[in-house]
């Protein structure tokens, strides 16, 4: 019981952190002061509480004059929604093959398993810029993109688990009862290997997060003007000898969000181990 | 052993195949690839010229075996921009980014795995908990970021050592520390977990008993066992840093083939882009293929058995 309270305590702040910034993104509208594409070129690179006319530069502005709170805020937006929305697909198709290959075995899980084999070979991050090169950057394509690169890491853990899941005696008992691999599959594999999979999907959010913005910070994410973290640390990287304040609040951020995700996932994946043993 | 090896062997040149199917068909994903490889100012005729000098007007069937014979024989083709073949180019660039690798490798190995082992054998102490704490941080640092700050700290704010480009062993150093440090995160945490391991074993108590101080321990008996999972680890990373070298050099500006690859994207020279995605590829099938036969080495119970 202690013990569980000091977990809950460790983790209280990552937790908040989370929710805050998850917060900030659905309320992007409301809490941003200004539009995150307005520009003023009276207002360039001005520092973190400069006061042009009526504009309040809380956390400064960027080199066209665009007010660095409301595109920080916006920006958690763009990061959140191609994590969440990437780690969904790759680990629902993930898990789909994943199961498959370990319920079906045979020659269902020889192909499976050595496409994930040969997705895994390559890089990621590599595997990606190739993609976008081929179809083009924006949005919706990195989300496809990161989707198409990390499907195999859900399915080698949905299939090492089926695997294990697939011999135990109540599956067996509901194959010889008549019921048939898909309902074996989604109400008695399934439910059993979830646990590992929600750990993977955790720790995976934080590196699509990194995936996201990397790939922005190379000019192949989320193209200008839309604001994400990516695209202005890479603006930073410019300015960073004259205007450290650009680089350094979407870095912050990026930074808090991928710590908090990695400390939840591991708590959970540290949790998760107890409860099984 | 030879029979593993053979077995391991054939699994690798499969998944090569694979990696050649795979870029094939990506390109295919936007249509005709044709279009990718024009500069935007081509007209109508120049793409008709240049599909059939690139015999993309045969059956898609013998486009591919023909790609696939290509790459077997490392035939990437001709930069669009530079009329150079891929091979030469890569090979300017790829030593930048070998030596970039060797250096966040030094770092990441160098203080990962005494770091992991130290967070193993003195858990509770005050200094681990901190150090715990930093290695979590790493692990969630974005490398372009890392990289930032290390700029604006050492080469604008206290001006000891350059802020980007190639030169000489001072130019390395940033670069290495930015690329290093996630992988310094990763190996501790690996090493710290293996020892851990190992460290419940019956074998450990025995020495224990027998009156072995901690440092014979550690070198006779924790350091091979706990081997395994770190081998595995480190190979992994290695590929990881390869891949990690295309952002931390375009915020070094260092002229390797990350750089490479993003001015190629920038500039539609898309044989390049598969060059160096094709040569990640078979670096990383190849450093777990190392890794593989490395365990049969390290550990003599896995020559005989299944491997792990």
């Amino acid at each position: 019981m202690t013990s569980n309270r000091r977990t809950i305590l460790k983790i209280a702040p990552f937790a908040i952190i989370l929710l805050l910034i998850v917060l900030g993104a659905i309320c992007a509208p409301l809490l941003a002061p200004y539009s995150p594409d307005a520009q003023n070129l009276l207002g360039r690179l001005k520092p973190p509480g400069t006061t042009i006319r009526d504009l309040h530069y809380l956390l400064g502005s960027d080199e066209l004059g665009r007010d660095l709170l409301s595109r920080v805020i916006w920006g958690a937006r763009v990061s959140l929604a191609v994590a969440v929305l990437s780690v969904l697909l790759s680990g629902l198709v993930g898990c789909a093959l994943g199961i498959c290959a370990g319920y079906a075995r045979g020659v269902v899980e020889a192909v499976i398993m050595r496409c994930a084999d040969v997705f895994l070979s390559v890089p990621a991050i590599l595997l990606a810029i190739l993609t976008v090169a081929v179809i083009g950057p924006g949005m919706t394509n990195v989300i496809l993109v990161l989707a198409l690169t990390r499907w195999p890491r859900y399915a080698r853990v949905a299939y090492g688990q089926t695997l294990a899941v697939a011999e135990r005696p109540y599956v067996r008992l509901a194959a010889y009862m008549g019921a048939g691999p898909l309902r074996i599959m989604l109400r008695h594999v399934l439910p059993n290997i979830a646990g590992a999979i929600v750990v993977v999907a955790t720790l995976e959010f934080g590196l699509m997060v990194l995936f996201e913005a990397g790939l922005s910070f190379l000019g192949l994410g989320v193209q200008p003007p839309t604001a994400s973290w990516g695209a202005m640390l890479s603006i930073g990287r410019n300015y960073v000898a004259t205007a450290w304040w650009i680089a350094a609040f979407p870095g912050i951020c990026l930074f808090l969000l991928v710590l908090s995700a990695n400390v939840l996932g591991d708590t959970l994946s540290d949790y998760l181990d107890r409860a099984s043993r | 052993m030879r029979f593993f090896i053979v077995r391991r062997l054939g699994l690798a040149l499969l998944t090569v195949f694979g990696v050649g199917t795979l870029i094939f068909f990506l390109q295919r994903l936007a249509g005709d690839p044709t279009v990718l490889l024009v500069p935007e100012t081509a007209t109508q005729a120049d793409i008709d010229t240049l599909r059939h000098t690139l015999g993309l007007d045969r059956p898609l069937y013998v486009q591919y075996l023909s790609f696939l014979w290509d790459m077997l024989q490392l035939r990437l083709g001709d930069s669009l921009v530079r009329h150079v073949p891929v091979t030469s180019i890569i090979a300017v660039h790829a030593g930048y980014t070998l030596l970039l690798a060797a250096g966040a490798l030094t770092v990441a190995a160098g203080l990962g795995i005494p770091l992991g082992a130290y967070l193993a054998l003195r858990p509770r102490h005050r200094v681990a908990r901190v150090l715990y704490g930093l290695v979590m941080a790493a692990q969630s640092m974005p490398t372009f970021w890392s990289g930032i700050l290390l700029i604006l700290l050492f080469g604008v704010t206290l001006q000891w050592l350059p802020p980007s480009s190639a030169g000489g062993f001072s130019h390395l150093i940033m670069p290495s520390i930015s690329l290093g440090l996630l992988s310094m995160a990763t190996l501790a945490r690996v090493t710290r977990t293996a020892v851990i391991n190992e460290f419940g074993r019956p074998y450990i108590r025995a020495a224990l008993a027998r009156g072995s101080s901690m440092w014979q321990l550690a070198k006779w008996h924790l350091a091979r066992n706990a081997a395994i999972p770190v081998i595995t680890i480190a190979a992994l990373e290695i590929s990881n840093l390869l891949a990690g070298a295309v952002i931390v050099e375009t915020v070094f500006a260092w002229p390797g083939l990350g750089q490479l690859t993003v001015q190629a994207i920038l500039a539609r020279d898309f044989p390049i882009v598969q060059g160096v995605v094709l040569l990640g590829a078979f670096v990383t099938i190849g450093l777990n293929l190392l890794a593989d036969v490395l365990y049969g080495i390290v550990d003599p119970r896995i020559r005989h058995g299944e491997p792990r």
